[in-house]
């Protein structure tokens, strides 16, 4: 195998061939229609507040350490310079916003949120047990998953935060006195949009341009076999229809920095909460947040696999004349016939696009022991049930399965523009028990459920065994009391016998893993050994 | 090598299997789940939608 570019993202420990570092971020649509008069911020700040006692309850921990942001950078960018704070959206200044929020919330007011602000402080930003952060960002909660090192476990993590969320959800109902409401999906029907962003880290040798050139096409057709899809087209919906994509309207440019506006296919953040000699975090901003697993998987392991063949200089080589447009094209034709121009005036279906990638990564990464197997197999059968234009395929493409129910709806006569087929669309992807629609077609058999119920559970309270994040979720559980800041690469903790903080550094996502950490979480270990110990690292 | 090349093929089955079964349910209860769906509804879908208003986001 060519391998032009320098790998080094992977451990050297021997382990399965083809992990990669990756996490999921969802932010959920929030809503509380008994409290209209409460900002999303303050109701955002509800359900992360109640976290804490979801946490508890579970036998785990919540703590309500404050996020350290003292390595986030959201104006570094990626093709080598940063982006003049003054010239940047308020939007963009992420590693300020968290006190702007405070602020917007000790300022307003209103009964119910009086209740529950003087019950308890509230709280703005969680590290859990299972190594993920829940935390307001902006005007809606988030979830970002612990490191995970392959495509299944990111999709396990991410099921389980979805759990956490729409039990917090619960909590801060009962506390508020009126049901609040969150929805996985991205956006309102009205002309917002928020994200579910996904990050894989890439190691820092491999150039930018070969990312952006790899990507392109994969990007602009991945909708076809992951999107969560959406009734209406265009920001609004202004035009009755149904679309693959719930982002796919939102996107403006090529490449570039934000992600609030003007969004890029390709953004270009470089923040790796990492050793940033070695690695560059790929933050991608173009999915849409799924409720089918499958959807997930397939989402999260062809991406790893398509960065595997730019790192080897194996992936295939498409131009697409228009890809902002052709963005819309593909969300715009659940019939999948669209033809795309690509370099040279070949005419290419989103399909071929995906079956060209998909081919390269069987020939290259077939290997049954490879970390992303089930996600190639799965690639594979989705494509193939599309293509025949079989309706199965909706058991574990999100969008195709969102279809099919609607097409039953429209052969009762419902038009696009029915509001119900509009109210079919938003409670897909409401979390509450027995509410959400994509939930009910999962517990009844019409989607793959694929993670076990026991694997579920288990990942609400423990974080992955195989990276840094075992650590984090770890010390977190073991020594709350000792927790004072918490980032995605350090820890600080405080000892009574010592008079300064101690800061930890967890430079390397593949450290900090349960094998490297033997005995230093046990009954008995003392939190002095897991600092003695990560100060090795 | 061969007894992964028969662990592949089995699981082709498998998943042919599978889909057979997935395409008969379907069939079988498109009116029923319709029904069922309808049960989980919001009773005012106009109200419901519109009131649906989100602030923009990453």
């Amino acid at each position: 195998m060519s391998a032009q570019a320098p790998r080094g993202v992977e451990p050297q420990d021997g382990g399965r061939p083809g992990r990669r570092i990756m996490g999921l971020e969802t932010e959920f649509g929030i809503l509380a229609p008994g409290l209209p008069e409460l900002s999303p911020t303050q109701l955002s700040a509800a359900v992360v507040t109640a976290m804490v006692e979801v946490a508890q309850e579970l036998g785990s921990r919540g703590a309500g350490a404050p996020w350290d942001y003292v390595h986030e950078r959201p104006l570094q960018d990626a093709r080598g310079f940063e982006q003049e704070r003054a010239t940047a959206d308020p939007s963009q200044l992420t590693n300020e916003g968290a006190v702007l929020d405070a602020r917007q919330i000790a300022l307003e007011d209103g009964d119910a949120w009086a209740a529950l602000k003087s019950e308890q402080d509230v709280l703005m930003n969680l590290v859990l047990g299972n190594g993920a952060r829940f935390y307001v960002d902006h005007a809606h909660p988030e979830y970002s998953s612990p490191e995970t090192s392959n495509a299944w476990d990111a999709m396990t993590w991410d099921l389980a935060g979805d759990r956490l969320a729409s039990r917090a959800a619960e909590l801060a109902g009962q506390r508020l006195g009126t049901e609040v409401l969150l929805h996985k999906n991205n956006t309102d029907g009205k002309g917002q949009s928020y994200g579910a962003h996904e990050n894989y880290l890439v190691p820092r040798a491999l150039p930018f341009d070969s990312l952006v050139d790899g990507l392109t096409p994969f990007f602009v057709t991945r909708q076809v076999i992951c999107g969560a899809g959406r009734v209406g087209l265009g920001r609004r919906g202004e035009r009755p229809g149904f679309q693959l994509s719930q982002r796919g309207d939102f996107f403006e440019n090529r490449v570039g920095l934000e992600t609030t506006i003007r969004r890029p296919l390709i953004n270009t953040r470089d923040e790796p909460h990492a050793d940033d000699a070695r690695f560059r975090r790929l933050h991608v901003i173009i999915g849409d947040a799924n409720l089918f697993p499958a959807s997930t998987l397939i989402r999260a392991g062809s991406t790893s696999l398509v960065l595997r063949l730019i790192e080897d200089g194996l992936a295939p080589r498409i131009t697409l004349a228009d890809p902002v447009g052709d963005l819309q094209r593909v969300s715009h034709d659940p019939g999948l016939g669209a033809t795309l121009v690509a370099d040279g005036g070949r005419r290419l279906t989103a399909l071929d696009i995906q079956e060209l990638y998909l081919g390269a990564a069987e020939r290259h990464y077939g290997d049954p022991e490879d970390a992303e197997r089930e996600a190639l197999r799965l690639w594979r059968r989705c494509v193939d049930l599309l293509r025949a234009g079989d309706p199965a395929a909706g058991h574990w493409v999100e969008w195709r399965g969102k279809l099919s129910l609607m097409e039953r709806y429209r052969e009762r006569g419902l038009a696009w523009d029915d509001p119900k087929l509009a109210l079919v669309d938003l409670q897909w992807a409401d979390l509450r028990p027995g509410k959400g629609l994509a939930n009910a077609l999962l517990q009844r058999g019409q989607a793959a459920g694929m993670v076990g119920e026991g694997e579920v559970e288990a990942a609400l309270t423990t974080p992955p065994s195989d990276t840094r994040a075992w650590t984090r979720g770890r010390t977190l559980t073991r020594f709350p009391e000792a927790v004072v800041a918490a980032n995605w690469d350090s820890l600080s903790l405080s000892l009574d016998c010592l008079p300064q903080l101690v800061r930890v550094g967890l430079p390397d996502p593949w450290q900090g893993t349960q094998a490297l950490t033997q005995g230093l979480f046990e009954p008995g270990a003392r939190v002095q050994e897991l600092i003695k110990s990560l100060r090795g690292l | 090598m061969q007894g992964q090349k028969s662990g592949w093929e089995q699981s082709k089955v498998h998943e042919n299997e599978a889909l057979s079964a997935i395409k008969h349910n379907r069939d079988a209860g498109v009116d029923n789940l319709l029904d069922e769906i309808d049960g989980l509804l919001e009773t005012n879908a106009e109200q419901f939608v519109k009131g649906y208003v989100q602030k923009g986001g990453q």
